[in-house]
């Protein structure tokens, strides 16, 4: 202990600080990516559950090791490449994809005072890094060489841009609520308890960023990216073994960064539901921050879940409506409606 | 030679290669790709300059939609680079003559006579809590009101006159009204006939 003691003070101060901030994203992802693993082993036990069936019950007890032997088959098949595919795009496209939905958590603050990066322009960060993954699917798609592939891309593309746009709106309306782009500063504007948070004065917003953010990640019902039943798998029908399972973490891990930035924007983040609240608020005050968060955070990935097992998917025409004719109109009433709220000080959530 | 030159130098390093990358590559989707690399690295020197409202704006309307859109209609043109490439030696010394124009002209303007550390002192740094998207704003809203609303409204126009262009009557197209699907009622779908079982 005394040796690496020595070591560390004899590093430069930048290149401690440089060891360090690693440290702290190890300290981030290697989670992230345990969380990944066990909630599509989760999403496989609810949705099985929901279909009158059990799920996956052989590897491990209850099923429990099915996630890492699934990483153990997916590690070690061949990575197919198709003929005349544009090789480095090929493989580089699932890269593209994950790297914006893990480096998203810089900027997330997990409590008061716990966040990677505390930097003013936090919700622009996320919105720009967010609006990047889709490249993955567009590369991924035409470097392919395969008509289903590329429908898939073209379908995910316009899908995506479309829904962005909505989901940017939904997020004006936080900001200008919260009255800073910074994230730790929008949580802290919804002090109080349950009724709060933002997730009753910005009501429409709420339901438009949830829906979005469902239709950004590409999942059912808005997963025609994939539609196997239509384009077989689309824009990863041509993956294999590792890349395809990288496609994969990645579409877990933005599940998993919508339903945290949800649980941050409108349910009060890191905050307690009964916050100065008689009785109850005190009886719960020394619960931590993080576990709040974590409790919210799962609600919404359970939703994720609960969504794909009910709901049909939406037909392609209808995906586009929704986006452009109903949902964006939503948010531009409604961020009007917010900006006299704050301007006059409506009571309760803005005076 | 500090961190942040070199972080600068490698950036520009980035971008030359890029847009040398954009006007030589043969297939176009491979352009646009690099332009969007140039777009990125773009946004890491405005970083460098404290600008990061820009940055971040950079990426998320130009890489993040602007791009996708272009990419997406790259993707399904089918390009014949043979027919592009056609007048190439024809043109070049025309091409030349526009490019070492176009060149002067940016050297008298952003050359060593009119730019300089002598002609522009570098910038106070701001302290860390200084934000950027704040003060651009304020002054966007305050003092250059007017010209920022009149961009507003040109642009609303060109939006107008897009979908006008665009917009015509479409009478083969089986689009229907969500609406009146969902209101559908069971009888305007199904005829219940009874029909005598057959015997075979």
């Amino acid at each position: 202990m005394e040796l690496f003691n020595s070591l560390w003070g004899a590093l430069p101060a930048e290149l401690q600080y440089l060891v360090w901030t690693l440290v702290k994203i190890v300290v981030i992802v290697l989670p992230l990516m345990l969380i990944v693993a066990y909630y599509t082993y989760a999403e496989r036990k609810i949705i099985g559950y929901m279909q009158v069936r059990i799920g996956p019950n052989r590897v491990g007890p209850k099923g429990w090791l099915q996630p890492i032997a699934d990483a153990v088959k997916l590690m070690f098949k061949e990575i197919v490449l198709p003929t005349k595919a544009n090789k480095l795009l090929f493989v580089i496209a699932p890269v593209i994809t994950l790297g914006p939905a893990l480096a998203a958590w810089a900027v997330f603050p997990f409590d008061e005072e716990l966040v990677l990066a505390d930097i003013n322009a936090g919700l622009l960060y996320i919105l720009a890094l967010t609006s990047v993954g889709v490249y993955g699917v567009i590369i991924a798609g035409w470097a392919s060489n395969s008509k289903y592939a590329f429908l898939g891309a073209l379908r995910s593309a316009a899908q995506i841009v479309s829904y962005e746009i909505a989901m940017g709106f939904a997020l004006v309306g936080v900001l200008v609520a919260a009255g800073s782009l910074n994230l730790g500063d929008i949580v802290k504007a919804q002090e109080g308890g349950l009724f709060s948070w933002f997730w009753l004065p910005l009501l429409p917003l709420f339901g438009v960023y949830l829906i979005s953010g469902v239709a950004e990640t590409n999942r059912a019902p808005f997963d025609v990216a994939e539609g196997e039943s239509e384009i077989v798998a689309g824009f990863h029908v041509e993956y294999s073994g590792m890349v395809f399972a990288v496609f994969f973490l990645a579409e877990y891990a933005n599940m998993i960064l919508i339903s945290a930035l949800t649980a941050l924007m409108f349910m009060g983040g890191w905050l307690s539901p009964f916050h100065g609240w008689p009785l109850l608020g005190p009886l719960f005050d020394w619960v931590p921050g993080f576990f709040w968060l974590v409790i919210k955070t799962a609600f919404f990935m359970f939703l994720f879940l609960w969504f794909r097992a009910t709901f049909p998917r939406y037909r392609y025409d209808q995906i586009m409506r929704l986006g452009w004719k109903v949902f964006i109109p939503i948010t531009i009433v409604w961020i009007a409606v917010v900006g006299l709220a704050v301007v006059y000080q409506m009571p309760w959530w803005f005076d | 030679m500090t961190l942040e030159k070199l972080i600068f130098y490698a950036l520009s390093a980035v971008i030359i290669a890029a847009a040398t990358m954009v006007i030589t590559r043969r297939n176009p989707v491979h352009s646009a790709l690099f332009l969007i690399l140039a777009f990125v690295a773009c946004s890491g020197i405005w970083l460098l300059a404290e600008a990061e409202f820009l940055a971040i704006v950079l990426v998320l309307v130009y890489v993040g939609a602007v791009m996708v859109l272009f990419l997406f209609v790259l993707m399904m043109l089918d390009i014949d680079i043979a027919v592009l490439r056609a007048g190439f030696i024809k043109m070049l010394p025309l091409g030349v003559v526009m490019a070492i124009a176009m060149a002067a002209e940016l050297i008298l303007i952003v050359g060593p006579d009119n730019f300089g550390l002598e002609k522009y002192a570098a910038p106070a740094r701001h302290a860390a809590d200084y934000s950027n998207t704040e003060e651009l704003g304020s002054v966007l809203y305050t003092v250059y009101m007017y010209p920022f609303e009149i961009a507003a409204v040109i642009l609303l126009v060109a939006i107008i006159a897009a979908i006008g262009l665009t917009m015509r009557k479409r009478p083969d197209t089986k689009y229907l009204d969500p609406a009146n699907q969902v209101v559908v009622k069971r009888e305007q779908r199904v005829r219940m006939v009874s029909m005598d079982a057959e015997k075979g």
